[in-house]
């Protein structure tokens, strides 16, 4: 048996790498998608327009005004007087920051040790907006360090953020952890699928059938060769996203490709499954496409945040693997957790894993 | 011992009766072939015996095993090369030899003698992709791969399809020689000329085996005289044959016609003279044409 299973692996790996051009497009488009998406994410802010709301016109925030204003990053556009003029701002699309101090914001810094500060912005291209809230924020921070460094009792300015016309926006992602996850899936469960259909369409799984060798064992000689591959694939978008795009591996490494590897055998899996229903290459692809990508991208939280679906449809994400495995990959890349955060995403995993292994088993037909 | 016992096997795909009440027997050492037109129901009886189908009833035991219960011990003792092309045509003659020597748990260093007589043809071609091979030599490196693991009986479903003429002889001779070692082989062939190669033959259409024995009683049991009528219009020929009163019937053999008359004893000039008499100038007519297995076939067709 284990000579059969040799034999086979063997001949996964000869026909793999025979087929450069698939192989290439295999590797290649992995890279090709997280540099895009990377640039994407990256795209800087130079020269936002801003607007800006003091009700409070004292040094302090004359000086953070200055700070803000002097960077390259934002431009102001116009100093308001009231609030109306905020929506009219924002309705000509001058500006997509406005910046409110509320009265007396030194006194109270003075006082209390505490200012509230308020960014309005543009929820309509949440990223952006996201991205622009952080700039704010952090060059707030640093006055706020600075002229805490003087006293005894630390100074707070509480940022309050406010969207216009999306205010429930929350943590849009576009990052690697979500690309990783919708890559490995395609290719890990596509690749089998298709891989597995071809003997059916080919006639070879006929032989197949009609010899000593195990169902199960070809399935695991044929899977183990794009389990590598979709490791290796990872291993490149994670350096990619590393090195070119510095989105941090804060957690442990081997943590981490332990996780990959349980998503992987998942997504495998899945592949396996859609092999047992599908009698032809093409509606295993169809299968993996619409099946398998659609509810990936559309429903894991990696483009639409789950938060702000309709209720009725969040149940669903519940059943994509890519959902679980997004907030395992962000919590040991950005956060750098450890095992005891993410275990019940990992058990959540494996319980997938073993329904799907054990519908295919069932479904797996030994005859023709 | 019998290699092969399938006993009323029927199978009915949706509304089409694939096989209706087939019983069939092979012995060891010999060669069965299933003979009949391309949707006879040949790759259906193959594929139950095999195990890779279920009849919907009968029962069939191959090597002594049954076909449902002991389908894994059949799996493991028997040779099987399907009609379609199924060796993997992205790897190289020996690489696909090799895979299936490993997957049949057999090394195929030590196996070489068995298939020595057959792979040795091929060899000189090891290194090209499967997919490159022509024809014949495909059927070769099938039949290869398919007695790497020392099988006792052997299924081959149609193996000289679409094969040239040549290499069809040779692989014949192939089969004969397996057989002379001791093997069972179960054979499809849509080609009557086949027929006379195998030691008991089994005439099939629409599903039915219409008779199982061996060519030469076959062809004795024949009890009709035949005409062989030879011209440049055999179509025109044909059609006017079937209008005549005294037909029993007539059909296109190669390029001649071969024609069997209702009565026992008649005139050859009756014949003549009918096709005379509609204009029909340029023929010869040839008596006491000697009977084929195909002669047979269409008069059993006749009959069903």
């Amino acid at each position: 048996m284990f000579n059969g299973f040799l034999g086979f692996f063997k001949k996964e790996f000869i026909q793999i790498f025979r087929d450069k051009k698939s192989l290439l497009i295999l590797l290649g488009i992995p890279t090709i998608q997280i540099l895009l998406f990377g640039f994407a994410i990256t795209n800087e802010i130079r020269d936002v327009r801003i607007a800006i709301l003091d009700y409070s016109k004292d040094n302090t925030t004359k000086e953070i005004i200055s700070k803000i204003v002097s960077t390259n990053y934002f431009k102001l556009y116009k100093m308001l007087r009231n609030e109306k003029d905020i929506e009219r701002a924002f309705q000509t699309g001058e500006i997509k920051e406005a910046i409110v101090f509320s009265q007396n914001f030194g006194q109270n810094l003075e006082k209390f040790g505490k200012a509230n500060v308020q960014f309005i912005n543009d929820g309509t291209d949440p990223n952006t907006a996201t991205t622009i809230i952080g700039y704010t924020n952090s060059i707030i921070g640093q006055y706020q360090n600075e002229i805490t460094r003087t006293r005894q009792i630390p100074l707070i300015i509480t940022p309050e953020v406010k969207m216009r016309y999306n205010p429930e926006l929350k943590g849009v992602f576009l990052s690697v952890p979500g690309l990783i996850s919708i890559i490995l899936m395609l290719i890990s469960a596509m690749m089998t699928s298709i891989s597995i259909t071809k003997e059916k369409e080919s006639g070879s799984m006929e032989v197949l059938l009609v010899s000593p060798i195990k169902p199960a064992v070809v399935i695991i000689a044929k899977v183990i060769p794009y389990a590598i591959i979709s490791v290796t694939i990872a291993t490149i978008v994670l350096t990619l996203g590393r090195f070119v795009f510095e989105v941090p591996i804060k957690g442990n490494l081997i943590l981490l490709f332990a996780e990959i590897t349980v998503y992987v055998i998942m997504s495998l899996s899945l592949g396996i499954l859609i092999s047992t229903v599908a009698k032809t290459q093409q509606v295993a692809l169809f299968i993996s496409l619409i099946g398998l990508m659609m509810p990936t991208v559309l429903l894991s939280g990696f483009i639409f945040p789950i938060e702000n679906m309709p209720i009725w449809l969040q149940p669903f994400t519940y059943l994509i693997p890519a959902r679980w495995f997004i907030v395992i990959i962000k919590n040991i890349m950005l956060k750098g957790s450890d095992f005891s955060t993410i275990l019940n995403e990992t058990l959540v995993l494996f319980l997938m894993i073993l329904v799907t292994i054990s519908i295919s088993i069932k479904k797996y037909k030994i005859r023709l | 011992m019998k290699a092969i016992i399938a006993e009323n096997l029927s199978k009915k795909y949706q509304e089409v009766q694939a096989i209706e009440n087939v019983s069939i027997d092979v012995n060891f050492g010999e060669i069965f072939g299933l003979i009949g037109p391309d949707g006879a129901g040949k790759t259906t009886i193959i594929r139950i015996l095999t195990t890779l189908i279920l009849a919907d009833s009968g029962n069939a035991n191959v090597n002594t095993f049954d076909v449902v219960k002991d389908y894994q011990k059949i799996r493991k003792s028997v040779g099987y090369m399907p009609g379609k092309f199924s060796l993997y045509e992205d790897l190289t003659v020996e690489e696909n030899v090799k895979l299936f020597a490993s997957i049949f748990n057999s090394k195929f260093e030590e196996n070489y003698n068995l298939i020595k007589t057959i792979y040795s043809q091929i060899e000189p071609f090891k290194n090209r992709l499967a997919g490159q091979l022509s024809g014949g030599m495909k059927q070769k490196l099938a039949l290869s791969c398919a007695l790497i693991h020392k099988p006792k009986i052997l299924f081959l479903d149609e193996p000289t399809t679409g094969v040239d003429a040549v290499s069809r002889k040779e692989f014949w001779e192939m089969l004969i020689d397996l057989k002379n070692q001791g093997l069972a082989i179960l054979v499809s062939t849509p080609y009557m000329d086949e027929a006379s190669l195998c030691d008991r033959v089994g005439l099939i259409q629409h599903g039915k085996i219409m008779q199982i024995d061996t060519p030469t009683k076959i062809v004795q049991d024949f009890k009709h005289s035949i005409f062989g009528i030879e011209s440049n219009k055999v179509y025109t020929i044909l059609e006017l044959l079937r209008t005549y009163q005294n037909t029993y019937s007539c059909y296109a053999f190669g390029d001649k016609i071969h024609y069997i008359d209702k009565r026992n004893k008649f005139d050859i000039m009756d014949i003549q003279n009918f096709l005379k008499g509609n204009k029909v100038e340029n023929f010869i007519i040839l008596d006491n044409v000697k009977p084929t297995i195909e002669d047979c076939f269409m008069d059993l067709m006749r009959h069903q």
